[in-house]
Parts: C-alpha cells; structure tokens; sequence
C-alpha cells in the first residue's frame, strides 16, 4: 500500500539520500506565506555543508529559511528578492562574504525550476534582455524579438508546504500560499511536503499537485 | 512654484486611462493606489504576482489572513471573480502577453523608454523580484513618479539611463506630480500639464527633449 505520510518531521528527513552536503534545496514560500518553517528548521540542526537554496526570498526575522543559513549549512542561494524587511540573517552571512549570491528575475526563476520538472534543459525568455542580468547569456532573436537562454533549474530536494494531503501526496494549498510550491514539488528528486492537515482523500477534481510529485510528507498543524 | 500632484492625484489620473475589462498588475507603493481610483461602473482585475487575479483592498484590522498577501508581503483581500494560482502560472500571464497594464516606480526613464527601477550604486545586495519579466511582458508599460525630479532636483526623465537597466525600450507612459508623458517613437510627447506649470519649466526640470501636444490638458491643483 502506498503510504507517503511521515510520523514527525525527524523521520520524514531521515534516510533521505538526496539530503546531504552539497544538495540542492529548492525552498518553497513567498514572504511569509507557504514557507515549509517547520522542514526548514528541523533541516538546520542536521549540520549539513555547502547547501544551495533556491527561494523566492532569503527569510526574515530567525525563523525557518534565516534558521537554516544561521546553522552555517547553506554556502550558495539563488534568490529573487533576497533583501527585504527583517533579512538580517541572510543580510549577516552575505555581507561577510560568506554566502554566494546568484540574482534571478521572480519569473525567471519559476520558470527554470518548471522547466526542470517538466525535462526542458533550458529556454529563451523576453525578461532581463539589454539588462546586466543577461551577461554572458545566449541571446537569440524571434521574430524581431531579443531573448535570453536560461538554463532549467532541478533540486536534489524540494521542501514545500501545503494546506492538505492525502496518503498518495495529492497536496492542496491555501490562497496565495501556493506560489513556489506546486512549481517546486516537480522540480526535485525528494520533494518532501508539510502538511497543515492530512486528509483521507483529496478529491480528485480539486488537487493541486498530484501526488506523483511527491515522496514524503508530514503533517504539521499550522 | 505652485506644488505639484498629491500621489492620490497622479493615481486617480493614471486610473482614468485604464480601459474597462483590464487586467492590471500595481507595482509595490504609489501605484497600489490606483485600484482605490478607479472611476465609477469601472471593472479591472488586479494582478498581483505571488499568485493572486481579483487583489481587493486590505482587510479591517484583526482580519488579515497571512495565506492572502500581495507581492509586497501586505495582507489583502480577494475579490468575486478571484483566482489563485502557482507562480510559473503568475508569470506565464505576464510574459504571455495576458496583462493589460504594468504600473510600476522609476528611478530613471529615458526618452526611447528605457527603464532603470531596480538597482541603486551603493546597495548592499542586489534584489530584482518581478519587475524586469513585468516591464518584458505586459502590454503596456506605465511608470509613476511621485516626484518629476529627484530629491536633489536632478532629472528622473532622461535622456539616457545611467542606472542599470530594468529594461530596454518598455515605458509607454510616465505620470508625474507635473504632467502626463507618452513615450513616443519620435521621443517624448506631455499631453497632460499641471495647471500654473508652464512648458518651459518642465522642460527645465527634464532630461529630454519635451514636445507638447496641440491639445494639451490643463490638470487642475487640488
């Protein structure tokens, strides 16, 4: 019987292969809304190495993705907006030059990690051509049009959260906490999903990521 | 020197020329104050890029859901006709041509409207969210000046960018707290003039040429 649903959260990332030093995360959320905090934290006291985080944002406050780059784990994060109110954790290790930055259009950035989900190696976007965005980029013309290459976006791991889940991963999200995470749910050889409730069946005609995207899940109350 | 437009002013001003039926996305700041403008019987869906159609006002004190925010992390409500999604949907709508209108901030905006609203020399870390796939994608392109020159009296309309790009050639429009400016291929042309401006003292106060249209538009002061 097929069963993704984790007793804890400790469980839900134990024995998970592709958690380990030098992965690639990619971290759901937008602000405050969809952020995985409960993954997140439990992921800094792993004392991993060298993580890339992909993500919206670079956290605020001490909380859930600022916890993480705090643990010392994270060594490079591709992020759209990382300077924001209350950054200050990500603000700490960038500007002592202990954290590598790559800048991504928010566009951009969920389109290289749809493509990574949907086995596109890269594509030829409008956004951020004639900008410094675009150095060194494959630049191609379209029907008198300018447009960048960028390359597809793929994690070792996903951390998402949603509102509800069922036992096969079918995940549901609430309002603007959807974002990033049905995007990133495919994009990742363990996508691993808190889940505020779990549910005995999401009704098929409402599922937001069918649960082929996902392996691991645990329910977290908030 | 008469004061120039109130920020509400140069908002209802830009709503004015918002076609019924449009689908809008607001910038973060001034322009949000163009949905509180629009005209009576007017209808436009509000887009906001964290995955959100039908953005409606903030919430009363005590209401606000942190799973519905706006893509300045603020807490909104959503309106009959709403919809949620992902956020490689959100951008598919801007890159695709599906948004109407993008009204966004400046720092700079040059005559063959060039765009410079990301990147200040000095900034810690470089932060870009949505803006250059918005100014790539929508149909239009509007900018909002609070102010027509900088705090420092400098020009804000020039006529070429010094700041890095956004993106190249995307302003069709530009309201300021003096006037109303299309961005034009033969440059740019005022349509609206604040009321006791005289033509010489906004060319005086812009970067580029200015030509003024024969019918030129008198806004009144508040």
């Amino acid at each position: 019987m097929i069963d993704k649903r984790y007793r804890g959260v400790a469980e839900a990332l134990a024995h998970c292969p592709d958690l380990r030093d030098g992965a690639v995360v990619l971290v759901a959320g937008f602000g405050d809304a969809g952020v995985p905090v409960v993954l997140l934290e439990a992921v800094s006291e792993l004392g991993l190495r060298n993580l890339t985080i992909v993500s919206n944002n670079a956290g605020s406050g001490e909380q859930g993705l600022a916890k993480l780059l705090r643990s010392g784990s994270v060594s490079r994060i591709v992020c759209s907006f990382p300077r924001s109110a209350g950054s200050v954790a990500f603000e700490a290790l960038y500007d002592a030059g202990r954290l590598d930055l790559e800048v991504v259009p928010q566009g951009t950035l969920a389109e290289r990690i749809r493509a990574g989900g949907a086995g596109i190696p890269a594509f030829f976007t409008p956004t951020a051509y004639g900008t410094e965005l675009a150095a060194g980029k494959e630049v191609r013309e379209f029907e008198g049009r300018h447009y960048v290459m960028e390359r597809a976006i793929r994690g070792d791991v996903a951390l998402i959260h949603a509102a509800t889940g069922d036992r096969w991963g079918n995940l549901t999200y609430a309002k603007t906490a959807r974002n990033f995470n049905p995007v990133m749910a495919t994009a990742a050889s363990t996508t691993i999903a808190e889940v505020r409730r779990f549910v005995d069946e999401v009704p098929p005609e409402t599922v937001v990521t069918p649960g082929i995207f996902v392996q691991r899940m645990v329910e977290v109350g908030v | 020197m008469s004061a120039g437009l109130s920020p509400d002013a140069i908002a209802a001003r830009a709503a004015e020329d918002l076609p019924d039926g449009a689908y809008v996305n607001l910038g973060i700041g001034m322009p949000m104050r163009v949905a509180e403008h629009l005209p009576a019987g007017r209808e436009c869906i509000m887009h906001s890029e964290n995955g959100l159609l039908g953005m409606g006002p903030a919430p009363a004190p005590g209401a606000e859901d942190p799973d519905l925010i706006n893509a300045g992390k603020q807490p909104v409500s959503v309106l009959p006709g709403g919809a949620f999604f992902h956020h490689a949907d959100s951008f598919a709508m801007i890159r695709g041509g599906h948004i109407d209108v993008s009204i966004l901030g400046a720092y700079e905006v040059a005559a063959n409207g060039d765009l410079a609203n990301w990147a200040l020399p000095g900034a810690k870390a470089p932060a870009v969210g949505g803006a250059m796939d918005l100014v790539a994608g929508a149909k239009q392109v509007w900018v909002m000046l609070a102010a027509h020159v900088g705090k420092d009296g400098a020009p804000r309309i020039v006529e070429r960018c010094t700041l890095p790009l956004t993106g190249p050639a995307c302003v069709n429009r530009i309201y300021t707290d003096l006037a109303v400016i299309d961005v034009t291929p033969d440059g740019l042309l005022v349509t609206d003039l604040l009321e006791g401006t005289s033509e010489e003292a906004l060319q005086a106060k812009t970067g580029a040429r200015l030509r003024f249209a024969p019918a030129l538009r008198r806004l009144p002061q508040a």
